[in-house]
């Protein structure tokens, strides 16, 4: 990697070691100029309130983005224009960045946001360790599930494969929050961020039409309902297994459940919807502009999205067929990527919830006190 | 090519805003109609992408329209502005018509958004297109495909065949073919002349060619000629466009809003001899700065060169390319490549002539020079607060005058009466209303209004 000079046309001296921060800032003094896109999403009024954006404030706009491309198509300086404004790439690759370098290692980072297939390779390496440790603990005296894996052999490894990689996520978090100035977390600030992404508010590009993705500059709410599908999927699955924790230690109310249970109802109806998301998502994906996003990180991307499908639809293969003989290798499978998906948790796509959450909150601080 | 050998009832030469209402009001009256536009699909679209808002009249208010903007104020704001070159009935069709066509644009996909940050002004008057001008044609392409309209890109109309009162074909080349087509009726919507830097030389001398073009480098006119040499009538006046002081470093076209500069009023300018030539402060800028792309362009080499200090760095809206900047009035003179000395002596002898007083950004504040010529009426504050901030100047064509004469029904005009079918709007007969001066977002208003009564004369002839 060659580092890269470019002269900084503010001061004409400080050289500058950042081409995606500098082409975002590039991008942005045409923007504040023109300023036509002002009520597609929160990101134009955050950049208009200043004049001049510190690296912290370009950082906080890139995550404030959400990529609804509706201000790419509305462009009247797209390339072949000499200004070639591309924000919603510009933005991404500012993203990428604050991704990564927040992260560490930060080759880990550097390496699973852009490969889909290290993705995969982990995903098949924790299946084979869960399938090794299914072997070797064989003959575990629990029933259902736990036959196979006993349950303190399950705790010892999700534990810490949960634990650790939230305690990664939070370590670069605070050094996110740091860099764009973030202020004390107030439940009103807290309280607005929520609701801007329970409505995913910011794919709807202002009027409510949704965002331009799949088909240039058509308006369709696909993917922000697609989202919607993943997100609350996700969080059902999640409460699924938190159900089932709670069960099991404060009610001495080990697995197997029944259909009609807390788990089961939550952990299907999540499954189903985390399945019908993810594969949209990925069909949508396919549909998109590679352009108008990080180019370099698609593969990453397209590897995060399929692993949350393979979680949902492993998942729900369990469900079905928990009394056939399959159960072992279904199990392993499922857990194993699981355990992917917690393991790269710090490293990959999945990030882009959290320093999304921050950087709605940080907005809605700016938006009351400047 | 298929589409070049169907049988169409509406050929609509352009691809701007008044050609796609055009279209998609014929389309809407039944009639099979084809879009012939010049440019490619990226720059398609004319001058309407760069837009930002169109003037609407409204009793009440109106969603993102405040108040209360009747018809006599704004004919009176027309008229004010075109010193009486209007055509009264002309013009109080088109302002009746905004009403109603706000609802129409609403109806095809165009989103409206309060005035935008920084234009409080006009929040009254225009109501602001969600994204800008290019969402809006991008709405009307999908709405103008869904209604089966066909779209030829990079297509340019050469010549409309007259016989009598009748265009019996148009020609146009595509993909370096000669092609040719016989309608039954054309809608001509391809704007002015202003990107025919020649034709621009021609009428108003050589210095035309240092100008910029703020929009489409596609609306060279060449339809407008050919009408025009084929004995349609003519209004306006060649020798005549609205021309703005914009940013000296925008590009030779469609450098569009983003380029204007709003400083002139916090700023001494001075030409390429270092001195200064008008009165940068006779006026809020709104109200000038048609006038200094006058100025501008009667000066050597058509530059201006604007100086600040930093006490003003922050009074105006952003500009699209950051300042020069310096500590010295002589460093910021070599950067701008003027005489330092010649500066320095321009900038003292104005600094000595501030009288002081209240200095008001935002209205007329008679702070004025003593002493020197030309005075600065307003906003006179001494230059000498370090760092210095400088921009060029120069001439910015938004749009020419000359164009095709029209009645009521859009329909152009020869000397003996009107042609049987055809029919133009927008910027090709915005001369028709708009003799001189600009009133910002009337030319939306003329292409929108008339853009749908040609579109829905054109349809019916057509398909009777
Ligand atoms: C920077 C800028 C900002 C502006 N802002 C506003 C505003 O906010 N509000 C407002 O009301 N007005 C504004 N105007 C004026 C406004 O753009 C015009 O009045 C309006 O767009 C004219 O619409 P039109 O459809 O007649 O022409 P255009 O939109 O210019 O369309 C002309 C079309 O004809 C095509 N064409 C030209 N020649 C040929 C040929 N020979 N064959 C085929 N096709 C051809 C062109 O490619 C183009 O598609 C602005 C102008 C500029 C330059
Ligand atoms: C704070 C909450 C969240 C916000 C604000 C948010 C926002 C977004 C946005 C704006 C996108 C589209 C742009 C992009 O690809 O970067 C996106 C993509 C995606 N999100 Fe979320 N998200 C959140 C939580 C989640 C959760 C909990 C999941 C599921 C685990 C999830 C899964 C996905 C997936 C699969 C994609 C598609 C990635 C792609 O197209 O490359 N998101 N998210
Ligand atoms: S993306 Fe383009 S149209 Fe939108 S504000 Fe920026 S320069 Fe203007
Ligand atoms: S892509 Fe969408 S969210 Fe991002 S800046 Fe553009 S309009 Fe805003």
């Amino acid at each position: 990697m060659q580092p890269i000079e470019v002269v900084n046309i503010q001061t004409n001296d400080e050289p500058i070691r950042n081409q995606a921060l500098e082409e975002a800032r590039r991008q942005f003094q045409i923007c504040n100029a023109c300023r036509y896109c002002e009520s597609y999403c929160s990101v134009f009024p955050a950049l208009h309130r200043q004049r001049e954006l510190e690296d912290g404030e370009l950082q906080q706009l890139a995550n404030l983005c959400h990529n609804c491309r509706a201000c790419h198509y509305a462009c009247q300086y797209t390339a072949p224009h000499e200004f070639a404004i591309n924000v919603p790439a510009a933005l991404a690759e500012v993203r990428q960045q604050v991704w990564q370098d927040n992260a560490s290692p930060r080759w880990l980072a550097r390496l699973f946001h852009r490969s889909g297939a290290a993705i995969a390779a982990i995903a098949s390496l924790a299946f084979g360790l869960l399938l090794w440790l299914a072997q070797w603990q064989s003959g575990g005296d629990g029933a259902g599930f736990y036959a196979v894996l006993p349950h303190n052999v399950m705790v010892a490894v999700f534990l810490p494969a949960f634990i650790l990689p939230l305690i990664a996520v939070a370590v670069g978090l605070r050094r996110y929050w740091q860099g764009i100035g973030g202020k004390r977390i107030t439940l009103a600030h807290l309280r607005a961020a929520m609701g801007s992404v329970a409505t995913m508010k910011n794919l709807a590009a202002g009027h409510g039409d949704g965002c331009n993705f799949e088909d240039e500059d058509r308006f369709s709410n696909k993917r922000r309902l697609l989202h919607q599908a993943t997100m609350y999927g996700f969080l059902l699955c999640f409460a699924a297994t938190s159900a089932g924790t709670i069960m099991h230690y404060l009610f001495d109310l080990p697995a197997p459940y029944s259909l009609f249970s807390v788990p089961k109802l939550l952990g299907i109806s999540g499954g189903i919807l985390l399945c019908i998301g993810t594969l949209g998502l990925a069909y949508l994906k396919t549909k998109a502009d590679p352009e108008l996003s990080a180019q370099h990180v698609w593969g990453g991307e397209m590897g995060f999205i399929l692993l949350l499908f393979a979680v949902s639809s492993t998942g729900l293969l369990l469900y079905a067929f928990a009394n056939s003989s399959w159960l072992p290798e279904l199990l392993t499978l499922h857990l194993g990527t699981v355990l992917a998906f917690f393991v790269l948790l710090p490293f990959s796509k999945m990030v882009h919830g959290f320093y999304r959450m921050a950087a709605l909150i940080r907005d809605e601080q700016t938006k009351t006190d400047g | 090519m298929s589409v070049i050998n169907q049988n169409y009832d509406l050929v609509v030469v352009g691809g701007g805003n008044a050609a796609l209402c055009a279209a998609i009001t014929a389309a809407e009256h039944g009639a099979q109609v084809l879009i012939l536009e010049g440019a490619p699909k990226t720059y398609r679209g004319g001058n309407s992408r760069h837009t930002r808002n169109f003037r609407c009249m409204h009793n009440s208010p109106m969603e993102v329209l405040t108040g209360r903007y009747d018809e006599e104020e704004y004919f009176q704001d027309l008229l004010k502005v075109t010193k009486g070159k209007t055509d009264e009935t002309l013009a109080r069709l088109a302002i009746r018509g905004t009403e109603e066509s706000y609802r129409w644009m609403q109806k095809h996909g165009v989103h409206f958004q309060p005035s935008l940050s920084g234009t409080l002004s006009l929040s009254r008057t225009n109501a602001f297109f969600m994204g800008g001008g290019k969402s809006l044609v991008n709405a009307y392409y999908r709405v103008a495909e869904s209604l089966g309209v066909d779209v030829l890109y990079e297509a340019e109309v050469t010549h409309l065949e007259r016989q009598d009162n009748v265009i019996v074909s148009v020609e146009f080349i595509y993909n370096d073919c000669r092609e040719q087509l016989t309608p039954k009726a054309v809608v001509v919507a391809s704007g002015g002349f202003q990107a025919d830097l020649d034709w621009l030389a021609r009428a108003w001398g050589p210095a035309a060619q240092n100008f910029l073009i703020r929009g489409t480098p596609y609306n060279r006119g060449v339809v407008l000629r050919d009408l025009l040499n084929q004995g349609t009538e003519q209004v306006g006046d060649p020798t005549q466009c609205h021309a703005v002081a914009i940013d000296g470093r925008a590009p030779k076209f469609d450098g569009g809003i983003v380029t204007r500069l709003d400083c002139v009023p916090f700023s001494i300018v001075v030409n390429e001899n270092a001195d200064r030539f008008y009165d940068e402060g006779e006026d809020v800028w709104p109200k000038r700065y048609a006038i200094w792309g006058r100025l501008v362009a009667a000066q050597p080499n058509q530059v201006g060169h604007v100086i600040i200090d930093s006490k003003s760095i922050d009074l105006f809206m952003p500009s699209v390319f950051p300042p020069l900047k310096a500590e010295t009035i002589e460093a910021l003179a070599l950067k701008m490549e003027l005489d330092p000395a010649s500066l320095r002596t321009t900038v003292d002898q104005f600094n000595n002539a501030c009288a002081g007083g209240d200095f008001h950004p935002t209205e007329l504040d008679g702070l004025a020079t003593e002493g020197i010529t030309p005075a600065k009426t307003n906003w006179a504050r001494p230059i000498n607060s370090p760092p210095y901030y400088g921009y060029s100047l120069r001439t910015g064509v938004t749009f020419t005058y000359l164009g095709l004469k029209v009645d009521e029904k859009a329909k152009v005009q020869t000397k003996q009466g009107s042609l049987d079918n055809l029919w133009a709007a927008g910027e090709i007969m915005a001369g028709s209303i708009l003799g001189e001066g600009y009133l910002a977002g009337f030319g939306m208003t003329i292409g929108t209004v008339f853009g749908r009564i040609a579109g829905e004369e054109a349809a019916r002839y057509a398909t009777n």
